[in-house]
């Protein structure tokens, strides 16, 4: 029983190791890209269009939806990073009804480089929005000596986006791998169908989350709501 | 004792309590949260979106104090390092 899918090495050539993250990541990849590229070949704006086209503009429009729900003037603009983010990890955790297959969120490789993305983009967001001085002049609201307390706030929140997901990832699949052991028949199946539920929470709440901290870095000049600085930490 | 079964015996213990003392918090924390969240949504039943919506969060931001600890925890089982560094040193002996 291993902690997470690095263990698992495919192929090994010195340094460069293929492990069973990265293969199922680009598993994942190509299925996203493949998938999506197949689906927009023939799209169609009338009435009559195939169901799988209706099926993604279905989660378009939902993640639209949500974004703009959150507070961010224009969705269009976050939806490409904001979507993605939901879209991998969403995927990741589907995915898991296939055998053999390990959903790499379950690794801290992963979680931490989806975290680090969302780190980077917000203060990219905050200064595509505001400019750069008024962004980081926000540091140092309500004063000057919040500053690395609001530093410190930035990373922590990352910290915990990157463990929440590979808790939550890891814990399904270990748990998986004990009662294989025990009970071999009735109880996986429950905890298969129970780890993809929480798959797909923890792929909302990471969107969700992204989009709330991106709403923050990039509204400080308008009248602040107090869900979108309440809800940092 | 030895350093070697010390470190086996504190892990093991302090892997055991640390899940379970630390699923109790964040327990009875979301069963508050739901409860304020469903008399919410008694009251007012067109806002259920949002309602569901922050409570979803609300759930996650505290299902991960419970996540922190399991991590901790298999951390202790799994990955630790006093353990590690312990039988390499009786390996290299």
């Amino acid at each position: 029983m291993h902690l997470s899918p690095d263990e698992i090495i495919f192929w090994q050539h010195g340094f460069i190791k293929l492990n069973a993250t990265i293969v199922y990541t680009w598993g994942v990849m190509l299925l996203l890209v493949l998938g999506s590229k197949l689906i927009t070949r023939r799209l169609s704006t009338g009435l009559k269009r195939s169901r799988w086209q209706n099926l993604l503009e279905i989660v378009v429009t939902m993640l639209e939806k949500q974004i703009a729900d959150v507070g961010l003037q224009q969705p269009k603009k976050y939806l490409g990073f904001l979507g993605t983010l939901f879209l991998f990890v969403a995927t990741a955790s589907l995915c898991t009804v296939l055998p053999g297959y390990e959903p790499p969120t379950g690794s801290l490789s992963t979680t931490v480089a989806l975290a680090l993305c969302v780190l980077v983009a917000v203060p990219l967001f905050g200064i595509a929005d505001q400019g750069v001085y008024s962004y980081f002049k926000s540091y140092t609201e309500p004063t000057i000596i919040m500053l690395p307390f609001n530093i410190i706030s930035e990373l922590s929140r990352t910290l915990a986006l990157a463990v929440r997901l590979f808790g939550n990832m890891m814990s399904g699949a270990m748990i998986l791998a004990i009662l294989l052991t025990i009970t071999p028949f009735l109880f996986p199946i429950v905890m298969t169908a129970l780890g993809l539920l929480t798959g797909m929470v923890q792929a909302y709440i990471v969107f969700i989350l992204a989009s709330v901290y991106i709403a923050a870095a990039t509204s400080e000049q308008k009248p602040k709501s107090g869900s979108a600085r309440t809800a940092e930490a | 004792m030895d350093s070697m079964t010390m470190i086996a015996v504190a892990s093991i213990v302090i892997a055991g309590i640390t899940t379970s003392f630390g699923c109790m918090g964040p327990a009875l924390a979301e069963g508050r949260s739901v409860a304020t969240a469903l008399s919410a949504l008694a009251q007012q039943p067109d806002a259920s979106s949002t309602i569901t919506r922050t409570l979803f969060v609300g759930l996650a931001m505290i299902e991960s104090t419970a996540i922190y600890c399991f991590v901790v925890s298999m951390i202790l089982i799994f990955a630790n390092p006093f353990w590690n560094h312990a039988i390499a040193q009786v390996a290299g002996k």
